[in-house]
């Protein structure tokens, strides 16, 4: 080989480039690289040629080799870096999805609008302290009727149509109240518990079903008044319909209770007009029922109060028929998701 | 009930309006409303005198009448009404008058014949919905008052829906006594003289039943005009709280009732024998009541009678035979006080609504009797005339009917707030109560008869609380300490169960807890339900054994509403009857129907199966279940699994039986579960180990085996056979058909072995799955496919 041959080295920079840019895949740059710059390549060949050389010209050549050797290099890693790039476009062109098609496999479903009020009231009622207890809902008329202080024949009987089974030896309950005289006959006062659960009446039509929902609550303990109520029932309203609700309470008549309210809430557009809905209706505890379970009612006092639960529903979402929640249509349960 | 306003200030004026005094009531626990009695009143309608009527020459239905209507001239008004006679005094509808339905009255030729004006019915004055002939008024009206000043119209209705306790606010005198008290004023009643007795005429009474009737008056009241006639003052006032006029004695008794709040009877005199009796009724009695009804009495109901026999079922309903008809002239005016369970069971045993039972079983003021007596007396003489003879009186009227001692600290308790101690004597006061202090703070209080719902010292305090106002008891905040509770975590919370379902797709539904007993006698025949003795329909007579009688019909409704799929689940309680008492339990069940998936571009579509269902019971409970085929009546033989836990069956999981699915119309893949939920309720806390650092060995192993050997089967002997060096076992493989013999298959299952602490040597491990392929070969049969 011609040591002092410096056109060589231009052209062989030259052919080399040629090459280098008309590598399409990576097996040909590194076939270049090879020839090249491996160790019997051609620049590295020429590399080896210098010992042969003058000490004058090795010195220059040799820079000239080197300058060329991290010339080609460089655009070796250049042109490999393009092709891989090329590639991993071509790739990626070719994984493209359709993002905007719909997700495999199940949609989750929904709870009835009963158990999501429900729980919303637990939930409020669960941070004031008070337990949910459940009981039986084929009950006796001792624990339904006559330990709330609602003998046989009382007028409160005419407004309730009770369902009854066994020949009248059962009766499906008409509230959740007996939840409440079995849990006061089995604990002692301090006593704080939410009775949530189906209720029954013989009723039927637009907006009555012969099956409901309550949940009832119940506060027993040494000082309880009717101040004490008006503060809790108002909490839980402004918490249940998340917003400061106006609340009234009235006075009203329910055997076990006395004094008896009703609450009522300002409902409606404030533009268009409002008007006052009973939602709930609670009392301070007829000394009569704590006698039934055996609390003392000169030592202690207490508060029940009660609520319909489709009533509520109704209101919190606007609902205007009762009997969409019982049909168990699919079309309007799955709007509760 | 609904009493007029007008009539109401006539006995006490407050300076409120008819809306402002309606919420004053509401506040103070009687639910009122104020409407006015007419929406639009008549604009143009006077009273007219028919003077003469002869018939329309061109119409046979229609008559031409002249009519003074006070305008000095004699107007020809053309009429269709069949009493339209001379003599009459009607409403006018002059020209330019205006009816409330919006019509307009102008001059009009009827079949010829010139017509200035119409004559109106009580329905066309809106004081009626429908109405016959032209409304007839008092014979004494003048001609040319405007209608509304003669008849009163302009007025307001106090409707009032009252709770059972305030029976004593069900009248003008209860309304007026508590408007008086809410507002601090006086009430001012109409002066009743006793009537001049004048004949010596009596029937006696006799009562059997003091603890029935605890007070009876009654008066004969004899030369009644029988053709009297009601006067419009007071047909108006019945019309408007919802009575027909029906007989001048009648209306007075209904008049004096809405008054005051006392029922009364007017019997014919001339036919009644003998004695008056109240007395209860004996087996076999008959009575034909007002209604034309006729009703067989039972022992415990109350009756009036006479030496016939029953007259009146007491304080429900009267007998036909005895009532007031066009020919009375001589009549017997009762007023009594009936106990009101008595009442309230007759009415409830006979089915009998009436206001006499409306206002008995609420209570009736049992000192009101002979007020009332005098009042209706007072009437009858006013309308009818007559003489009146003496009372004759059973029993007697109470001073006060309780008498409760009041303690200061008592009221701010219950009430929870601080009611100054000298208000509260003047507050009972104004409710008619005498209060005398007893101590300090401490009141003895007697209750006057009107207020008999009043007993105990808790009824004083809801009196003072209401006058004082529940407005003005300030809100307390959580006076007690607080008693924080937190469920147990060994207790899965069916929340998160319920939240898991939704999470896998499955929609909550509420079902009725009553069934069609056609239903659930498929379901579950062997299981008795509890029957309801007055079911609301025979569809919802039965109380549920399991909770699929709902979910069904639910996934029915919804197939036939063009709804694909299903995924349903409800958790609630089951009714068995168990000899004669019932049993209820909670359960967790669920529906999956039609296909495994909605429809989608991204997996293929296939029906729902068994091991859909039953990977979303174990993705709930995990490996607590086991599944073993089993029998139930209402599902497929070979696709059911009974559910067990620690040895005891919790529950099902299966196909709806084909039978089933037939009768029922279900033709897509169905399936069902039920859990016991009180038997799978409780967890056990977890009790976690460490884990293993050094590498595992996987032996898989496919066993040839009979189809009747179950894959469980086969998984228990390897897990007994492997040792404790198996840490996994995955089944991932079940083939059938080319190079296996019929009635064979193949189950591959995937054995993983680690240790806690060294690394397994390939011999042991061989071992191992040898001992597993003996084990299953000896104990199944089954053999290694190669």
């Amino acid at each position: 080989m011609n040591a002092t041959s410096t056109p060589n080295l231009d052209e062989l920079l030259a052919s080399a480039q040629t090459d280098i840019a008309a590598a399409a895949e990576p097996r040909a740059i590194e076939a270049l690289r090879v020839d090249l710059l491996g160790r019997r390549g051609r620049v590295t060949d020429l590399l080896k040629s210098l010992g042969g050389m003058p000490h004058e010209q090795r010195k220059a050549f040799g820079e000239q080799v080197n300058k060329v050797k991290e010339q080609l290099s460089a655009q070796l890693e250049a042109r490999a870096r393009a092709i891989a790039d090329a590639e991993l476009d071509r790739r990626l062109a070719s994984e493209t999805i359709d993002v905007t098609l719909p997700g495999r496999g199940e949609p989750a479903g929904a709870l009835h609008p009963m158990s999501r009020s429900i729980r919303r009231i637990e939930q409020i009622f669960n941070a004031m302290g008070f337990e949910s207890v459940q009981g039986p809902e084929i009950e006796d008329d001792w624990h339904n009727f006559q330990a709330l202080n609602i003998p046989e024949s009382h007028p409160a009987r005419a407004m309730q149509d009770t369902f009854y089974a066994l020949n009248g030896a059962r009766l499906l309950r008409t509230h959740t109240s007996p939840v409440q005289i079995r849990t006061m006959l089995e604990r002692k006062p301090p006593i704080r518990i939410i009775c949530p659960g189906r209720v029954y009446r013989v009723d039927f039509d637009r907006t009555h079903s012969p099956m409901f929902h309550q949940v009832e609550g119940l506060y027993v303990a040494e000082n309880v008044g009717l101040a004490d109520l008006k503060h809790d029932l108002q909490k839980f309203l402004s918490l249940f319909f998340e917003r400061e609700v106006e609340a009234l309470f009235r006075p009203s008549y329910f055997p076990f209770v006395e004094p008896g309210a009703d609450v009522h809430i300002r409902w409606g557009d404030p533009e268009k007009g409002t008007r006052w809905l009973e939602v709930l209706g609670c009392g301070v505890i007829h000394p009569n029922v704590l006698a039934a379970v055996g609390i003392d009612p000169e030592r202690y006092t207490g508060y029940a109060f009660g609520m319909g639960v489709e009533r509520l529903t109704m209101l919190r979402y606007g609902v205007d028929d009762l009997r969409l929640f019982f049909n168990n249509d699919l079309r309007f349960l799955e709007q509760f998701k | 009930m609904k009493l007029s306003e007008n009539w109401l200030r006539e006995w006490v004026n407050p300076p409120a309006t008819a809306t402002e005094l309606a919420h004053k009531l509401n506040m103070a626990g009687l639910e009122a409303e104020a409407e006015p009695m007419l929406a639009v009143l008549p604009q143009g309608i006077v009273v007219g005198k028919i003077v003469s009527a002869t018939p329309h020459p061109q119409a046979d239905r229609l008559r031409v009448c002249e009519v003074d209507a006070g305008t000095g001239e004699i107007l020809q008004i053309v009429c269709g009404a069949a009493n339209a006679r001379p003599g009459i005094l009607i409403p006018a509808a002059l020209p330019g008058a205006v009816l409330p339905n919006g019509t307009q009255i102008g001059k009009a030729a009827l079949r010829g014949v010139e017509s200035s004006g119409m004559l109106c019915s009580a329905s066309e004055l809106g004081l009626a919905e429908k109405s016959e002939g032209l409304l007839e008024l008092d014979p004494g009206a003048k001609p040319g008052t405007p209608i509304e000043k003669h008849l009163g119209l302009v007025d307001n209705s106090i409707v009032l829906e009252l709770t059972p306790n305030r029976g004593d606010a069900l009248s003008i005198l209860g309304l007026a006594r508590e408007t008086a008290a809410l507002y601090g004023i006086q009430m001012t009643a109409p002066r009743v003289k006793p009537a001049v007795v004048e004949p010596e005429t009596r029937i006696s009474v006799v009562v059997e039943d003091m603890a029935g009737c605890p007070h009876y008056v009654g008066r004969v009241v004899e030369g009644l005009n029988a053709a009297a006639r009601t006067p419009d003052w007071m047909s108006e006032r019945l019309r408007r709280s919802g009575f027909r006029t029906i007989h001048p004695v009648v209306d007075i008794t209904n008049y004096v009732l809405l008054e005051l709040g006392q029922p009364m009877h007017g019997f014919d005199a001339a036919q009644l024998k003998g004695a008056i009796r109240v007395r209860r009724a004996k087996a076999g009695e008959q009575l034909k009541l007002l209604n034309e009804q006729t009703i067989s009495l039972d022992p415990r109901d109350l009756l009036i009678t006479d030496d016939s026999g029953p007259l009146v079922l007491a304080g429900v309903m009267g007998g036909e035979a005895s009532g007031c008809s066009t020919t009375t002239t001589s009549i017997f005016l009762e007023a009594a006080c009936f106990e009101p369970v008595s009442i309230a069971t007759s009415g409830r045993r006979h089915k009998l609504l009436s206001d006499s039972r409306y206002r008995f079983e609420r209570g009736v003021d049992p000192a009101l009797q002979r007020q009332a007596l005098e009042r209706a007396t007072a009437l009858v003489q006013e309308i009818c005339g007559g003489k009146a003879g003496p009372i004759v009186e059973v029993g007697t009227a109470p001073a006060y009917v309780a008498e409760i001692g009041l303690r200061h600290s008592q009221v701010n308790r219950l009430l929870g707030c601080e009611i100054p101690a000298a208000r509260i004597a003047p507050l009972l006061q104004s409710l008619g109560m005498s209060v005398n202090p007893t101590g300090a703070s401490s009141w003895q209080v007697k209750v006057p008869p009107h207020r008999y719902d009043l007993r105990i010292e808790a009824d004083l305090v809801e009196e003072i609380g209401r006058l004082h106002g529940y407005d003005n008891i300030a809100p307390r905040a959580y006076a007690a300490e607080l008693a924080p509770f937190s469920p147990k975590e060994t207790t899965r919370a069916l929340d998160r169960v319920k939240d898991a379902l939704v999470a896998r797709g499955y929609q909550e539904v509420v079902t009725y807890s009553f069934v069609d007993p056609k239903i659930q006698a498929q379901l579950d025949p062997e299981t008795p339900g509890v029957a309801l003795d007055n079911p609301i329909a025979e569809t919802m007579s039965v109380m549920r054994t399991t909770i699929w009688s709902g979910l069904i019909p639910t996934w029915q409704y919804n197939r036939q509403r063009q709804q694909k799929r299903a995924r349903l689940f409800e958790a609630g309680a089951v009714y068995a009857l168990e000899g004669e008492a019932n049993r209820e339990q909670a359960k967790l069940a669920g529906l999956i129907a039609g296909p495994a998936l909605p429809e989608q571009w991204g997996a293929a579509a296939r029906p729902v199966d068994f091991f859909d269902a039953k990977a979303d019971l174990e993705a709930l409970f995990g490996t607590s279940l086991r599944y073993e085929a089993g029998q139930h009546p209402a599902l497929h033989p070979g696709r059911t699994a009974r559910i067990v836990r620690d040895g005891v069956a919790v529950g099902w999981l299966g196909a709806l039986h084909p039978k089933l699915a037939d009768a029922l119309d279900i033709p897509e893949a169905l399936y069902l579960f039920e859990l016991d939920w009180a038997a799978v309720r409780d967890i056990a806390l977890p009790v976690p180990v460490g884990v293993s650092e050094f590498p595992s060995s996987r032996r898989d192993l496919a066993f040839v085996v009979d189809e009747a050997v179950a894959a469980g089967a086969i998984a228990e002997v390897i897990r007994d056979a492997a040792g404790p060096l198996l840490k996994s076992l995955q089944t991932f493989d079940v083939y059938r058909g080319t190079g296996l013999p019929a009635g064979r298959k193949s189950i591959a299952f995937g054995l993983i072995f680690q240790d806690y602490s060294r690394t397994l040597n390939v011999e042991e491990v061989d071992a191992a799955a040898h001992s597993v392929a003996a084990s299953v070969h000896a104990r199944l049969g089954g053999l290694v496919r190669d």
